[in-house]
């Protein structure tokens, strides 16, 4: 199996994106994989590259995801450049629509705390009535109960599976070894190397990047790094394909550049189990038919739910192991939106760079402090 | 075009395109459609390709039409009912103009 450089476990959004950068500054670089009858998480997102609302109790998480939405374009234009495929990635702002006044009020509170923890920076979130949202959205009738909007300029939208795709091939590309059906048992510490124990064989690396999703649980503690990642479950559901109606993604609505329509957005706690519940589905299709009343007129042709990888504090984990120099573990449910900053700057950071200053903010340290509060 | 192995059944009459034809009673849309015309039964929404109704059981969403005014209907699932108005769809569907 031979030795690497380092050795990433896991090969959803957040693995490939690291590898890329790792790739990049001449490592050698593994990503260890399962099969697809695990939680496959990265498979079933709705493809948001979103700012507006993130970062709630935490400017430097806002800063983070800033600065993914500033990179992506030119990391999708060099994904498609290398392998061809156009992760149909773009930044039309996007809008939150807000269904009557008290959902309204709750997001100005929601969203002045975000700007407010800023100590007076830059926020580019806006608040929009229901004239400015319909100027930005001709053609399109809004349901009644519309009152508004918050608009981000920032925000942005991309096909997650082309997404997928293009880092794998590119990975493949540049020289990465791609090991499916090579489930982590264990990971052990051999003099200046670890070793991955998988029932396919036995890899070493020098370091080890784990960004399993849900499978970090199992893997983190006997590494020092037991963080309380938790599942949670999301809906969507696809319309069938129409021309062109949404000019931008709506946090809950967004139209692919095929014509479909993807409608999100629940949360529901319902430990690990990904089965699709009726009730919510037809809660989204409700709730979306209210909001923008055509969507009534279009068939639902799939529908799925998948578990989020959700952190206390729904800010993302970027740790190294005190115990274990040289492990270390990514975890966020927003593997899509930071794909471009894992790549281009935390990356760089497993290599060897100074962490960025918005890691400060990323330890695990924060879990212990609130279990002892 | 493709002929009817028999004609016992009462007749229904359907418009497709506007043009008043006879269909039989129990048959699809698609069966009516083949049974009057050589042409597809639809476009694709991306690249305009024609397309026709291909499995003639609910299978393929290649016989999409538009049936009494809604659209992406299949119309291989569908019965002909007298009056009732079927149009080819022409790429994706829209739903603009509507409240």
């Amino acid at each position: 199996m031979g030795n690497f450089d380092v050795a990433v476990i896991g090969g959803g959004m957040i693995g490939p994106a690291i590898s890329l950068g790792l790739l990049e500054r001449g490592l050698s670089v593994c990503i260890l994989d399962e099969g697809d009858d695990v939680l496959r998480v990265a498979r079933g997102n709705f493809g948001l590259v979103w700012f507006q609302g993130k970062g709630f109790g935490m400017p430097r998480y806002v800063d983070w995801t800033r600065r993914s939405a500033a990179l992506y374009p030119d990391f999708a234009a060099e994904l498609q450049e290398h392998t061809g495929v156009d992760v149909g990635h773009a930044n039309p702002g996007g809008l939150e629509l807000l269904l009557g006044e008290e959902e309204l009020a709750h997001r100005r509170h929601f969203i002045g705390q975000i700007y407010q923890q800023g100590g007076g920076r830059k926020y580019e979130v806006e608040f929009l009535d229901r004239k400015q949202v319909d100027d930005m959205l001709p053609g399109i009738v809004l349901g009644d109960e519309v009152v508004g909007a918050s608009y981000s300029p920032v925000d942005g939208h991309v096909n997650p599976l082309f997404l997928l795709r293009a880092m794998h091939t590119r990975f493949q590309q540049a020289g990465g070894r791609y090991l499916p059906h090579h489930r982590v048992s264990a990971v052990r510490r051999t003099g200046d190397a670890y070793e991955l124990s998988t029932k396919a064989g036995t890899v070493s690396a020098a370091k080890v990047v784990i960004a399993a999703g849900h499978g970090l649980k199992e893997l983190g503690p006997p590494l020092g790094l037991d963080i309380p990642i938790r599942p949670q479950r999301g809906h969507i559901l696809v319309t069938e394909r129409t021309k062109q109606i949404l000019p931008m993604p709506m946090s809950a609505f967004r139209q692919t550049v095929e014509g479909s329509i993807m409608l999100g957005v629940s949360a529901e706690e319902a430990g690990y189990n990904d089965a699709v519940d009726t009730a919510t589905v037809a809660r989204i299709a409700e709730r979306a038919s209210r909001t923008i009343p055509a969507l009534r007129h279009l068939n639902i042709v799939r529908s799925w739910a998948a578990l989020r990888v959700l952190t206390p504090d729904k800010c993302p984990v970027y740790a190294e192991s005190e115990s274990h120099p040289g492990v270390y573990a990514i975890a966020s449910h927003s593997g899509v939106t930071l794909a471009a900053v894992n790549a281009k700057v935390a990356a760089n950071w497993i290599a060897g760079d100074p962490a960025p200053e918005e890691f400060e903010a990323f330890g695990v340290e924060r879990f212990d402090a609130q279990k002892t509060a | 075009m493709l002929k009817r192995r028999h004609s016992d059944a009462a007749v229904v009459r359907i418009s497709i395109d506007g043009e008043q034809v006879e269909a039989r009673a129990g048959e699809s849309v698609a069966a009516a459609v083949l049974a009057h015309t050589e042409g597809a039964t639809r476009t694709t929404p991306l690249s305009d390709a024609p397309r026709a109704p291909y499995c003639m059981m609910g299978v393929c969403f290649e016989c999409l039409m538009e049936i009494d005014g809604v659209a992406n209907r299949q119309a291989c699932m569908i019965r002909v009912a007298d009056g009732m108005s079927v149009k080819r769809q022409q790429g994706a569907r829209s739903v603009e103009g509507r409240e």
